[in-house]
C-alpha cells in the first residue's frame, strides 16, 4: 500500500497489512523531559469550554438530563449533524444533533428505552414503538432463553448487573486504524477475510462469522457516509494532526452512536497520535499551542458523550459514566518508553478545562518510566484526583505493549481480543445461601437445588467452607450459563459492528466474570475461624443474622490469616467458573471490581458473620472494608496486592483515599512519595489502584456546599465521578471509606 | 551460654508514615517515656509497660520486628525505610541497637525519633546503624526544658555531639506552641544549640494542633493544653522566617 498522506514515515510491515502497532514502533519518539513545553489554553479553547461548562450546568439542573430526542434511533446517519458552536471547534461530531441531546437506542432493550424516558419525564414516540414492534432486541432474546434458575439468581441479587437490557460493551475498537488506513483499505481486507472463510465448506459458526463480516463492511460503509455529513472524506488515511484526531474520533463517534454499551473505552491513542504531532512540528504546520487546541477540542467532544441510562442502572453505575478510558504511557517491549508529549497533553486537558471524570485517564505505570512524566502523573493525582494507574510491568508480561483498557481495569491487545463482559457474582450471598441450604438469606425463596444446610448453633469454619463448596458450583453454573445466553444474543440481536470491523476477523474473545464482596466474605470466614459466631434463626429455620463474640484478623492489614482466606475463596470461585464451558470458546477470566455496585450489593445482602448488618454497603471492589483496615495505608496496599493478577486477569480494582498531610509535608514530597508507593504496590504484582488525596471534611463540606465545589471530581471504582451526580446514599458510602491519615 | 531474646515493648505500628523522616516509612512506636510534654498525642505510649492492643501492640524479638518491617521494603524506594517514635525508643537501646543492625543487615534504611538521651555504649551502638536521627528540641532554655517537659537539655546535647561522631544525619525537631514555644528569640536559640554542635539538615518546625484531645477524653485524663489555641499559620510562618536552614512546615 502507498498513500501520500504517509509522506514522512517510516517504512514497515503497517504497509502492508493491518499492523498499528507496527507503525507505532516505527515512527514515535519517546518523550523523557518534563512537563515545561505544555501551552495553556486558547481564546477559542476557552470559549467553547465555557459553552460546554453552561450546558453542562443546565444539565445538572435539570436533573442530569438535558434533552431527549425521543423519535430517532440512534444510529451512525440517523440524526443530522450537531455542533457545539459550528463556526470555532475545530474537531466536529456529536451523538445527536445538539450537544448533550441523547438518542434513544432500543436494540438492547425496549423496555429499558421506555423507562429511561419516563424518568426524566419524557415518552418513547409512538414511531419508534411501531419500529421495534417486529423487532427483536437483545432483552427479548435474553428471556425467551433464561431458565427458572437464572431468574432466581438475578432476582435475588446473587448475580447483579448482567447486561442483558442493554448493550454490553467493553469492547474496544481499534479506532486508530481510520486514521491511519483510512476505511478504503479497512473494507478491503473485511471483504478478503470475508471470501477466504466462505471458500471453505461453512458450519453454522462460519455463517455467522459471515454475517458478521456483512454487517461490518455495511457499516464501515455508514461510517463513511457519517463522516461526510460533517464534509470528511474518511475513505482514505488522515494526512495531518487535525485529521488524524478527526479521523479517530469519527471511528469511536460510529461505535457510540451505534453501541450504548456499559464502558466504551476509547483505547491506547497517544503514541499514536503523537507521531502526526511530531511530524507537522516539525514541518512547521502546527505549532504546540495548536496541538493542545486539537487535544483540548478533542476532549470537549468526548466530555458531552452520553447515553439514557434508567435509575436502576445509575444506582448500579452512578455518575452517568461512559468508561471512555484512554490509557496513557507504559513501556515498549524494546525497553523504551511509550510516554510522548501527548501523554502529557492529555493529562493537560484536566487543567486546561478544569478536572473532570471523562475521559476516564489511565496511567500504565511502570518502575521504569520516565522520571518527569511519573513527577507530573502524581502532581495530576495530588491537583484533581482525575486519574488511575494500572501496573504496566505486569499487564505487558500478558498482553505487550499494544494493550488498552476496557472500562475500569480489563487489559485487552487493541484491535486483537474482545471480551463478554458479564456484571458479578456476590459471594457474601454465596456464604448465606450455603448456609440455608440454597434458599435466599433475605426472602427465604429456594433458588439452588436443596442440599445440606448449616444445623448447628455455632458456626465452625471447615463445616461452612464444605457447604460453600457445595453450592459454589450451583452459582458457577447458573452464572456462565447467564452469560453464554447473554452473549449468544447480543451477537445475535445487537452485535457491534463498527467496534468488531476494528478488530482484526480472527478475534480473541475473553468472557469476564466478576465477583463482588470479597471483603466481607473473608472477614466474615475470618470470624467464623478466630472467633465465636452464633447463628440466628427466624421462625421459618432461615439464617437471618449473627452474634459475634471476640476478636477476628480482618482482611486490610496485612495479615496473612485471614488476607489467604480471600485469596483462597477467589481461587476456588474462579476455578468452579472455569468448569462450565463458554459461549464461542470464550476464556474465563475474573475481575474484583464492584464500580457503585457496592453499595446495590450490600442493599441486597443480609446480615453477615463479620457484623455487617442486613443492607449495608460491601467495600468497593477489592478494597478492605471501610474503616477495618486500621494498620495504615500500606498494610491495605499489601493485603490487597497478595490477591492474583493470574486469577483475576480481568483486573483486581483498588481505591485508594489518602489525605494531604499524610501523603507528605509539602507538594514535592507528596509527589516523590505518591510515586514511591505506587512502585512499592506494583512491586508486588498488584494491578490497579486510583488515588484520591483529600480530606473527609472537603467532602462533608461538599455535599452541604454543592455550588462550592462544581467541579469536584473523585475516583471511586476503576472511573471517576462527579461528586454531585453520585446519590446522597452513594456520596455518604464514599465519605465513610477508608481515608488513610497521619496518627 | 544462649541468651533469651531481647523483647521491645511496641506501642503501635503505622504502616504509612510520609512525614516521618525522609520517603516513605514503616513507623513503629515504642511504649515507654520518661518526660511529660504537655502536648502529647500519645499519652498511652508513656508508661513503660507491656501493651497489647488492636493496632500490633505486644513484645516483639528483633526478627519478628525486621521480619513485619520487611513486608513494607517495596515502598522504601531510594530513600525510605523503618522509622522507630515513641514513647522515647531510647528508654529501650538494647534492643534498638540490635533492631537496627538487623535491619541495616536487611538492606532497610534505619530513622530514630527521639528527643535524645544521655550517650552512653548502648546508645553510640544504636546511633552507629542510625542513618537518620530526627531530634527534638523541647525548649533551648535549659531550666524550662526540664521544668516543663522533664528534658535535661544537657543530655540532648551530649546525644548530638554523639550523632554527629556517628555521622547520622540529623533533623531537628521543635514544636511551636502558642505563648509557650513560639517566640522568634526562642526559634533562633533551638537553632544557635544544635547548630553549636552540628549541622542540621532541616529544622522542621511543627505547629501545635490538638487532634488529640479525643484520645484523652477516651483515656479519661485532662489535657495539660486543652485551653491552648493551635498554632496558626501566620506564626509558624513568623517562627519559619527566623531561621536560616530552610524549613520544612509540618501539618
Amino acid at each position: 500500500m502507498k498513500f501520500e498522506q504517509w509522506n514522512g514515515f517510516s517504512a514497515g510491515v503497517w504497509q502492508d497489512s493491518i499492523n498499528v502497532r507496527d507503525f507505532i514502533q516505527k515512527n514515535y519518539t519517546p518523550y523523557e523531559g518534563d512537563e515545561s513545553f505544555l501551552a495553556p489554553p486558547t481564546a477559542r479553547t476557552r470559549m467553547l469550554n465555557e459553552k460546554l461548562s453552561e450546558l453542562l450546568a443546565k444539565e445538572h439542573e435539570r436533573g442530569g438530563i438535558l434533552d431527549v430526542d425521543t423519535e430517532t434511533v440512534a444510529s451512525l446517519c440517523s440524526f443530522a449533524p450537531g455542533y457545539l458552536d459550528r463556526d470555532n471547534e475545530i474537531i466536529v461530531g456529536l451523538q445527536t444533533d445538539a450537544p448533550l441531546k441523547r438518542a434513544v437506542n432500543p436494540f438492547g432493550g425496549i423496555n429499558m428505552t421506555r423507562k429511561a424516558c419516563k424518568a426524566y419525564g419524557y415518552e418513547l414516540s409512538q414511531k419508534v414503538e411501531d419500529e421495534f414492534k417486529f423487532r427483536t432486541t437483545h432483552n427479548d432474546g435474553v428471556f425467551r432463553v433464561y431458565n427458572e434458575a437464572i431468574r432466581a439468581a438475578r432476582h435475588t441479587g446473587i448475580i447483579t448487573g448482567l447486561p442483558d437490557a442493554y448493550g454490553r460493551g467493553r469492547i474496544i475498537g481499534d479506532y486508530r486504524r481510520v486514521a491511519l488506513y483510512g476505511v478504503d483499505v479497512l473494507i478491503e481486507q473485511k471483504k478478503k477475510d470475508k471470501a477466504a472463510i466462505a471458500s471453505h465448506n461453512v458450519l453454522a459458526d462460519d455463517i455467522r462469522r459471515l454475517e458478521e463480516l456483512y454487517q461490518q463492511i455495511a457499516f464501515l460503509e455508514k461510517l463513511k457516509d457519517m463522516a461526510a455529513m460533517y464534509g470528511y472524506d474518511i475513505s482514505v488515511p488522515a494526512k495531518d494532526s487535525r485529521e488524524a484526531v478527526q479521523w479517530l474520533y469519527f471511528g469511536y463517534l460510529g461505535a457510540i452512536k451505534e453501541q450504548n454499551g456499559a464502558a466504551m473505552s476509547l483505547g491506547r491513542n497517544m503514541a499514536f497520535l503523537d507521531i502526526y504531532f511530531e511530524r507537522d512540528l516539525k514541518a512547521g504546520i502546527y505549532d504546540e499551542c495548536a496541538i493542545q487546541e486539537i487535544i483540548d477540542d478533542f476532549v470537549m467532544k468526548l466530555r458531552m458523550a452520553r447515553h439514557l441510562r434508567t435509575p436502576e442502572y445509575n444506582e448500579l453505575f452512578a455518575g452517568d459514566p461512559m468508561w471512555i478510558t484512554e490509557a496513557i504511557g507504559g513501556m515498549g517491549e524494546d525497553g523504551r518508553t511509550l510516554v510522548t508529549k501527548s501523554a502529557f497533553r492529555i493529562l493537560h486537558t484536566l487543567y486546561n478545562l478544569n478536572p473532570s471524570a471523562e475521559p476516564n485517564l489511565t496511567v500504565l505505570w511502570s518502575k521504569d518510566l520516565p522520571a518527569g512524566f511519573r513527577r507530573y502523573a502524581a502532581k495530576v493525582s495530588c491537583d484533581t484526583d482525575s486519574i488511575q494507574y494500572e501496573n504496566d510491568d505486569l499487564m505487558r508480561r500478558k498482553f505487550g505493549d499494544d494493550y488498552a483498557i476496557a472500562c475500569c481495569v480489563s487489559a485487552m491487545r487493541v484491535g486483537k481480543d474482545m471480551q463478554f463482559f458479564g456484571a458479578r457474582a456476590n459471594l457474601v450471598k454465596l456464604l448465606l445461601l450455603s448456609l440455608n441450604g440454597g434458599r435466599d438469606e433475605k426472602s427465604g425463596t429456594q433458588i439452588a437445588t436443596a442440599g445440606k444446610r448449616f444445623e448447628g448453633e455455632y458456626l465452625d469454619y471447615d463445616t461452612v467452607c464444605t457447604l460453600m463448596d457445595e453450592y459454589r458450583p450451583w452459582l458457577a453454573e447458573t452464572y456462565v450459563k447467564a452469560m453464554n445466553m447473554i452473549h449468544y444474543m447480543h451477537d445475535k440481536y445487537a452485535y457491534e459492528k463498527i467496534q468488531m470491523a476494528l478488530h482484526d476477523t480472527d478475534v480473541h474473545r475473553f468472557m469476564a466474570f466478576g465477583v463482588a464482596g470479597l471483603s466481607v466474605l473473608a472477614d466474615s470466614l475470618s470470624a467464623i475461624r478466630y472467633a465465636k459466631v452464633r447463628v440466628i434463626r427466624d421462625e421459618t429455620g432461615l439464617i437471618k443474622d449473627f452474634e459475634t463474640v471476640g476478636e477476628f484478623p480482618k482482611y486490610g492489614n496485612d495479615d496473612d490469616r485471614v488476607d489467604s482466606i480471600a485469596v483462597e475463596q477467589v481461587g476456588k470461585f474462579f476455578d468452579a467458573l472455569k468448569a462450565i464451558p463458554t459461549y464461542r470458546d470464550a476464556e474465563h477470566t475474573l475481575s474484583i471490581l464492584t464500580i457503585t455496585s457496592n453499595v446495590v450489593y450490600g442493599k441486597k445482602t443480609g446480615s453477615t458473620p463479620d457484623g455487617r448488618k442486613a443492607g449495608e454497603p460491601f467495600a468497593p471492589g477489592a478494597n478492605p472494608m471501610h474503616g477495618r483496615d486500621a494498620s495504615g495505608a500500606l498494610a491495605s496496599l499489601n493485603s490487597v496486592a497478595k490477591l492474583s493478577y493470574d486469577v483475576c486477569k480481568d483486573g483486581i480494582s483498588n481505591t485508594f483515599c489518602i489525605i494531604p498531610q499524610a501523603l507528605g509535608a509539602d507538594d514535592e514530597s507528596r509527589y516523590a512519595n505518591l510515586c514511591t508507593i505506587i512502585d512499592g504496590y506494583f512491586g508486588q504484582d498488584a494491578q490497579h489502584i486510583n488515588v484520591n488525596v483529600f480530606n473527609r471534611d472537603m467532602l462533608l463540606d461538599a455535599q452541604a456546599h454543592p455550588e462550592k465545589y462544581p467541579n469536584l471530581t473523585i475516583r471511586v471504582s476503576g472511573y471517576a465521578v462527579n461528586f454531585h451526580r453520585l446519590s446522597r446514599e452513594q456520596q455518604n458510602e464514599v465519605i465513610a471509606r477508608t481515608f488513610h491519615g497521619a496518627m | 551460654m544462649i541468651n533469651k531474646p531481647i523483647k521491645a515493648r511496641v506501642h503501635s505500628f503505622q504502616s504509612l508514615g510520609a512525614v516521618d523522616g525522609p520517603g516513605i516509612r514503616y513507623v513503629i512506636f515504642l511504649q515507654g517515656c520518661p518526660y511529660h510534654c504537655p502536648y502529647c498525642h500519645n499519652p498511652d505510649t508513656q508508661p513503660l509497660l507491656a501493651v497489647t492492643n488492636e493496632n500490633g501492640g505486644g513484645e516483639y524479638t528483633v526478627t519478628e520486628l525486621a521480619d513485619r518491617v520487611e513486608r513494607y521494603k517495596s515502598y522504601f524506594g531510594e530513600t525510605g525505610g523503618v522509622t522507630v517514635s515513641g514513647g522515647e525508643p531510647l528508654l529501650q537501646k538494647e534492643f534498638m541497637a540490635e533492631f537496627f543492625a538487623e535491619c541495616h543487615r536487611r538492606g532497610i534504611g534505619t530513622c530514630l525519633d527521639t528527643a535524645g538521651v544521655m550517650p552512653d555504649d548502648a546508645v553510640r551502638a544504636v546511633l552507629s546503624h542510625t542513618d537518620v536521627v530526627l531530634c527534638d528540641i523541647k525548649h533551648p532554655d535549659e531550666t524550662k526544658s526540664l521544668e516543663l517537659f522533664g528534658v535535661n537539655l544537657g543530655a540532648t546535647g551530649e546525644f548530638l555531639s554523639a550523632c554527629r561522631d556517628a555521622h547520622c544525619r540529623v533533623w531537628i525537631r521543635h514544636v511551636v506552641v502558642p505563648g509557650l514555644t513560639d517566640t522568634p528569640d526562642g526559634i533562633r536559640a533551638v537553632e544557635r544549640f544544635a547548630g553549636a554542635i552540628l549541622t542540621p539538615e532541616k529544622i522542621e518546625l511543627l505547629p501545635f494542633r490538638k487532634l488529640c484531645l479525643e484520645k484523652y477524653e477516651r483515656l479519661g485524663i485532662p489535657f495539660p493544653l486543652a485551653d491552648t489555641p493551635e498554632c496558626d499559620k501566620k506564626t509558624l510562618e513568623n517562627c519559619q522566617k527566623v531561621l536560616t536552614l530552610t524549613p520544612r512546615q509540618v501539618v
